[in-house]
């Protein structure tokens, strides 16, 4: 038996297996029948694509129909190219090599020979159809905006290219699929699932009926509409006034993690990248490797933080226990330490205590606070790890984790980074090597949208949800990640007088001419040195103007965090930019237009202009 | 050396000729494109296939040159080997459609676990002719599971449940040397069961059980059978039939319930997957006697069956050469499988006879599995016919194997 055992199934799978074929290939006769009438045509019913509204339910994106001239080239019998070239107004060659291309793919199956046709184009080609054998039209959906704004956020569909056709079975050449944005992280919800039918022929290519009586065919499904977080106006406004600008703006609703606006600059019009102009419209924008209008600087760009980093520098510190809000430091025009080494300042009175020291921006009274906050611990390893942590839990140096495509980690320096580039153990270094971190200034890197939470959080006094663009779907709960606390580890009843600080940063300090009249905002200006590479020699550049706000500072509705790449002291573009955005949220209009027509009518093109012209230049004028 | 190459056994390395040369031709019309070029083109599957079968001829020459004892006596270090060529995929490998199988070299890509199946049987081999093996001993068993089990956790990880399946080929081998044969009994039992249950639920299974075991025993009271033994089982039984349902419903993914439900007549399916079986029978259906002629098939020119010429070359075999083709291809496995059995059991050495019997089983496998799933007899699991398909790893590993069984055949006499 132990022997025969595998004789035995050998012989009788190879007599199943023949007894099987014989009946297939013998006997069944339906199968050859079914295979002469050459087979099965598949037809696709594709979906609406769901609709996307603002947080006030104005609709930003809709639909509109375009057509595809789809050919079957075994199909294709001699017609008049001359008169087809005319209709839909492309070269013959054009025409020949797409062809030819088609044919390769297969005689059998339809490719797409002209994409996207305009109705009128379509209503023309209609009526000449007849007289072009083996074309048809493929009616598709495409995206028609309704706004000229907020492209970054929104993304663009395209056709699916070779390598997402390989890898994901639904989609099928020609397939529209949502890239980038909103487009890109909720296209399944938003395509729907597409329909199938498949339809009989006969041998003359003749339709005759469903194939098996359609029990293989489906039904589309619509795709669900959404609502996202964006206020469609501010988004406008802080579009308009980045104008000319590079940099971004990002509005929160603390409350809920909101994303009220997500500006970058600059930015483009979302309906370049829509039907048979997308192509060239996206290289022009993709090439464009100085402005980088693809690039999405509230999510991706990494810059030092700067000043507004100080608030987060006096919440660790009193957390730590190490100050207490009363307590005073000496500012000699700056802070001595090491042997003879100076951290500068600017001149105001001293000496100082936290809310003034917020207030004015000491760069002394943070060194201070900063030293004492790492130096606690018994090495400055634990006392930088300790400070890396509170960070951490702010959302900074890490992927914050929202519903956006893209973004950045930021950068959040702890004990192995300062051992490594300070080559411990064997060479020491101690909390002064770090000081830059006391003013935002050292190797701390933040995202925009990390700013922006960060400056929820404080208005929340210590807790946030992870901003988010989705705000309602069509029949469905949002993700839970988007709707649970996050806690800090800074305790409430710290936040009172870093939040005092701020708020007089607009009373007496270094905002006290943007003030927003009827409005109580707390805010912190910041000013970034930053460098570039020309020539392999590394260049100081204007700095940047940087601003974080939220109001009204008793029951805050909005925070925000403002980036202008270049535009030199924070109150300066940042600090403008950020109280108009507040007060066109909060009031609907603008008060200030001052302010506003300064910003209008200022633009940082000259300056953006200077490393790229070749000569020497002056900068922060 | 002199003496061994007229021991070689032509008549194996004449089908396995036929089985390559004819798994071209239809590889050849399966992937032909529209326009002609040579039959070397680099950019066609079939050029591409035609390279790897002329360098299939190297690999032969480079396996038969080699001592026979070196399968031996280096079994252990190659089956080492072979395991980390596993492991290293998930540092170096590369991941296509949602497997990570790959190694990619240049424009090349290999898949290391067909060549593990060749290392997995050197082992088993020397595993089962050691003296003091003993199948009979729980702890022998054990080892030998163990043997079987490590490329089958490393090729799952990928995840590759076809590849996997192709281990339980080794129980051939185990059952051959002295293996229970309750082992063989039990496996067998609970695919019954497992089939048994999807297809008339648990309610049904647990009475049918009860009464198979209850006639059992009445069967055999003259033998004053243990009543407490066979409660036992069919309390076994019964539990295996309750976890099928959650095992398909919670560890099943949708496209592996689809598979057996379509092969079950369980449910029609709306998602297409039901659709590639049905193109691939209509496929070998509309063969007829003789086929429609080589190229001349309609239905695999018109690219209706998925993957024809991988997992699916079977189904161009049954259009274009018709009942008569697809005869010959089984009756030429049918005959190879006999033919390495045969020889499997000439053999003095345990060494191999054990490696024979796997070589026999592995092949066995692929082709129950893969020309199962053709004709629409076995779910979809996606694994090559040997010799057949295309996949350059796929017939070096395949002619790997069974060259190496060739060559210890050939020298059968010198060991002693």
């Amino acid at each position: 038996m132990r022997r025969l055992l595998l004789y035995i199934i050998v012989l009788t799978t190879g007599i199943i297996f023949l007894g099987r074929l014989f009946y297939l290939q013998v006997i069944d006769e339906s199968f050859a029948q079914l295979s002469e009438n050459n087979a099965v045509k598949v037809v696709y019913d594709y979906p609406q694509r769901g609709y996307i509204f603002d947080r006030n339910g104005q609709l930003l994106v809709s639909n509109q129909p375009s057509y595809d001239v789809m050919a079957i080239p075994m199909n294709v019998k001699a017609f008049d190219t001359a008169e087809f070239c005319r209709i839909l107004n492309i070269t013959p060659e054009k025409l020949v090599e797409k062809l030819d291309k088609a044919k390769i793919y297969s005689p059998r199956l339809p490719s797409i020979i002209i994409p996207q046709l305009t109705k009128s184009e379509y209503a023309y080609f209609q009526e000449k159809m007849r007289n072009f054998d083996g074309f048809y039209i493929q009616k598709r959906s495409l995206r028609d905006y309704q706004t000229h704004n907020a492209a970054n956020v929104l993304g663009y569909i395209a056709e699916a290219n070779k390598k997402l056709i390989a890898e994901n079975p639904y989609y099928i050449s020609g397939d529209l699929v949502g890239q980038q944005g909103i487009e890109g992280y909720y296209e399944e919800l938003l395509r729907g699932v597409k329909g199938v039918q498949y339809i009989q022929k006969d041998r003359f290519n003749r339709t005759i009926g469903k194939f098996k009586d359609g029990i293989f065919d489906t039904l589309p499904q619509k795709g669900r509409d959404l609502s996202v977080t964006i206020d469609a106006n501010l988004q406008a406004y802080g579009e308009k006034l980045m104008e000319n600008k590079r940099g971004g703006i990002v509005a929160l609703e603390p409350a809920t993690g909101e994303i009220l606006s997500l500006v970058t600059a600059p930015s483009y019009d979302p309906a370049l990248l829509v039907g048979r102009q997308r192509s060239p419209n996206f290289t022009k924008l993709y090439y464009d490797s100085i402005a980088m209008p693809l690039y999405n600087r509230s999510l991706q760009a990494e810059y030092p933080p700067g000043s507004p980093f100080k608030t987060i520098n006096a919440l660790i510190a009193l957390q730590e226990g190490v100050v207490t809000k009363g307590e005073k430091f000496t500012c000699n025009n700056g802070y001595f330490y090491g042997r003879g080494r100076r951290m500068g300042c600017h001149p105001h009175s001293s000496p100082l205590d936290m809310i003034p020291g917020i207030a004015q921006s000491c760069n002394a009274y943070f060194a201070n606070v900063y030293r004492r906050a790492i130096e606690k611990y018994p090495t400055p390893q634990e006392g930088i790890d300790t400070w890396a942590e509170h960070l951490r839990s702010f959302g900074l140096g890490d992927y914050l984790g929202s519903d956006l495509s893209t973004g950045r980690p930021g950068k959040v320096p702890n004990a192995d980074y300062y051992n490594s580039i300070y080559n411990y153990p064997n060479r020491k270094w101690y909390a002064s090597a770090t000081l830059s971190n006391a003013i935002g200034q050292g190797e701390v890197l933040t995202t925009p949208i990390q700013l922006a939470n960060m400056t929820a959080a404080i208005a929340n006094k210590g807790w946030f949800y992870t901003p988010h663009i989705l705000r309602e779907i069509e029949g469905r709960e949002i993700d839970k990640e988007y709707t649970e606390k996050k806690y800090t580890t800074i305790d409430s009843k710290h936040f009172e007088p870093v939040i005092e600080g701020m708020h007089q940063v607009y009373k007496s300090g270094t905002a006290a001419t943007l003030r927003i009249p009827g409005i109580e905002i707390a805010g912190k200006t910041g000013t970034a040195e930053n460098f570039t590479k020309i020539g392999g020699k590394r260049v100081q550049l204007t700095d940047h103007s940087i601003f974080i706000a939220f109001a009204p500072v008793e029951d805050p509705k909005i925070a925000i965090a403002v980036f202008v790449e270049n535009g030199y002291w924070g109150g300066r573009y940042a600090g403008r930019i950020a109280g108009l955005m507040i007060e066109k949220y909060l009031k609907g209009s603008i008060s200030r237009t001052d302010m506003e027509e300064w910003i209008l009518t200022h633009s940082l093109e000259e300056e953006y202009a200077k490393p790229q012209s070749g000569e020497p230049f002056i900068i922060n004028q | 050396m002199p003496k061994s190459t007229v021991n070689f056994d032509w008549t194996t390395i004449f089908i396995y000729l036929l089985l390559v040369v004819f798994g071209w031709v239809n590889i050849y019309s399966a992937s032909l494109g529209d326009s002609t070029s040579s039959i070397f083109d680099f950019g066609e599957i079939y050029g591409k296939q035609g390279i790897w079968i002329l360098l299939s001829i190297v690999l032969v020459i480079i396996t038969l040159a080699i001592d026979s004892r070196f399968y031996q006596r280096f079994s252990s270090v190659i089956y080492i080997f072979a395991l980390l060529s596993l492991v290293g995929l998930f540092v170096f490998g590369k991941t296509i459609a949602g497997q990570t199988a790959w190694y990619v070299f240049g424009g090349v890509s290999i898949q290391p676990a067909e060549f593990v199946k060749a290392a997995t049987a050197l082992a088993m081999a020397k595993f089962l002719s050691g003296i003091q093996t003993n199948l009979n001993l729980f702890k022998h068993q054990l080892q030998a599971f163990l043997i079987i089990g490590l490329p089958i956790v490393l090729v799952l990880m990928q995840p590759d449940p076809g590849s996997a399946m192709v281990y339980f080929a080794f129980f051939f081998p185990l059952y051959r040397e002295g293996l229970h044969y309750a082992y063989l009994l039990l496996g067998f039992l609970a695919i019954v069961l497992f089939v048994g249950t999807l297809l008339v639920g648990p309610l049904w299974m647990i009475p049918a059980v009860l009464v198979l075991s209850l006639t059992l025993f009445i069967a055999n009271r003259k033998k004053r059978p243990s009543l407490i033994k066979y409660f036992f089982t069919a309390i076994v039984a019964i539990g295996f039939s309750l976890s099928v349902n959650y095992v398909f419903e919670n560890v099943f993914k949708q496209h592996h319930r689809d598979r057996f439900n379509i092969v079950l007549g369980q449910e029609v399916d709306a998602r297409g997957i039901g659709f590639n079986t049905n193109q691939s029978e209509i496929a070998i259906g509309s063969g007829g006697w003789i086929g429609k002629g080589w190229t001349e098939g309609t239905q695999t020119k018109g690219k209706f069956v998925p993957e024809q010429h991988t997992d699916y070359i079977f189904s161009t075999v049954g259009e274009e050469w018709g009942f008569f083709g697809s005869f010959v291809v089984i009756a030429l496995f049918v005959l190879l499988l006999i033919r390495i059995l045969h020889l499997a059991e000439r053999q003095k050495s345990t060494f191999n006879r054990v490696y024979g019997y796997s070589l026999a089983g592995i092949i066995f496998m692929h082709f129950f599995v893969n020309i199962g799933m053709v004709i629409g007899i076995f779910p979809t699991v996606g694994i090559p016919l040997p010799f057949f398909s295309y996949g350059g790893s796929g017939l070096w590993g395949f002619t790997l194997l069974l060259f190496i069984f060739i060559k210890l055949d050939a020298e059968r006499m010198s060991f002693w």
